[in-house]
């Protein structure tokens, strides 16, 4: 498995084009490329945090603040996020705009991915976070774009599924 | 008083946030939930004021997160002992960015005060949170004992161009009453509003 340089530098400039100005992350092998990206691009403020639900507390401050703001995170920090995304964002009205790898689906073959990538999908329907798959590096800068759209004018979490598909070669 | 609770402290958290008060008219304030939120809310409600009522550990991500986007705003996090023990990264998270526009206060009356008055793993000196601060990497950090430590560390942090640290302990007491006339997303509508107001800023609503 290796992680497509071409796919994610798509991914970014989708970042880009959004108008995201600031991102929460915590590194994750598929997000490599992004992170790079983040870290050498001047416009972009990155902050890397040691565990996800503290990047939900950042993304509140930047979006109070009025910065677009965007979380880069794996699905296994998702997961682990579920109480700030529950307590905070939901509850305070916070949009947050999710970029989610998500690992242990179709084609996995670590084991220790699985039980994480099946209850992925399960646990956004359960909490209502409008969610959508990207696949196609052609189409991953306009979901990329309505997805902060749509957080923004919701004022919700939502969520985009960063698939095996977009992010292996 | 709250079983567990042996610090040796006379300092009341409600004096300190008293005597902090009208140094936090024109700062961005986060607070964490339950008795320090209510003793800063009955000192006077202001916009400027976000109260963070659940979400344990958050609060201090909150003002990384402000504290970053708005380098000319001065951001003051009131944090708990037991808040800050829920989220222990935060420290080396705060460490490696330190705003220098953000003062993190963390009262620590050794106690989950809040629900039930259980002793938290600082209660008579157990786990040292300003060491931990120190250790995690945090650039300025001071430990208070009492009040004239605790004003002049505020006094200190307020004027530094460091990210600063304040553990101050306190005594595990709170207010004898609950109640705030603030619905959540209200809170969060009227600090983005005020926010706005000071500082100008267009959000770009991408579409």
């Amino acid at each position: 498995m290796t992680v497509s340089r071409d796919n994610s530098l798509a991914v970014y400039r989708g970042i880009k084009a959004a108008g995201v100005k600031s991102i929460s992350a915590l590194p994750e092998t598929w997000l490599v490329y992004l992170l790079q990206l983040a870290e050498d691009d001047p416009d972009v403020h990155l902050i890397e945090v040691a565990k996800e639900e503290e990047a939900i507390g950042i993304a509140a401050g930047a979006y109070l603040a009025g910065q677009p703001h965007l979380l880069l995170m794996q699905n296994h920090g998702f997961l682990a996020a579920i109480n700030g995304i529950v307590s905070l964002a939901m509850s305070y009205r916070i949009p947050l705009c999710m970029l989610i790898a998500l690992r242990g689906h179709w084609g996995e073959p670590y084991p220790w991915h699985t039980q994480g990538g099946i209850h992925t999908e399960p646990v956004l329907r359960a909490l209502g976070i409008p969610f959508e798959y990207a696949r196609d590096p052609a189409k991953v800068g306009l979901q990329i774009k309505q997805a902060l759209t749509f957080a923004q004018s919701s004022l919700s979490p939502v969520a985009l599924l960063l698939d095996r598909e977009l992010m292996e070669d | 008083m709250a079983h567990g609770s042996k610090l040796i402290t006379d300092m009341k958290r409600s004096d300190c946030i008293k005597a902090l008060y009208p140094e936090l008219a024109d700062r961005l304030v986060v607070t964490i939930m339950g008795a320090c939120a209510q003793e800063l809310y009955d000192l006077g409600d202001r916009d400027n004021f976000f109260y963070l009522q659940h979400a344990m550990g958050l609060a201090s991500s909150i003002g990384l997160g402000l504290a970053s986007s708005l380098p000319n705003q001065k951001v003051v996090v009131l944090d708990g002992d037991g808040s800050v023990l829920m989220n222990l990264g935060t420290l080396a998270t705060l460490a490696r960015y330190r705003p220098p526009n953000l003062t993190h206060i963390i009262f620590d009356n050794g106690s989950l005060l809040s629900t039930g008055g259980f002793a938290s793993h600082t209660t008579s000196g157990i786990t040292d949170l300003a060491a931990i601060a120190r250790g995690a990497g945090c650039p300025k950090v001071f430990a208070a004992d009492n009040n004239y430590q605790f004003l002049e560390a505020c006094a200190e942090a307020f004027d530094s161009n460091e990210m600063c640290t304040i553990v101050a302990k306190v005594e595990a007491v709170g207010p004898d009453h609950f109640g705030m006339d603030i619905a959540l997303p209200e809170n969060a509508f009227r600090l983005k509003r005020y926010i706005k107001s000071i500082t100008n800023y267009e959000l770009r609503i991408t579409n």
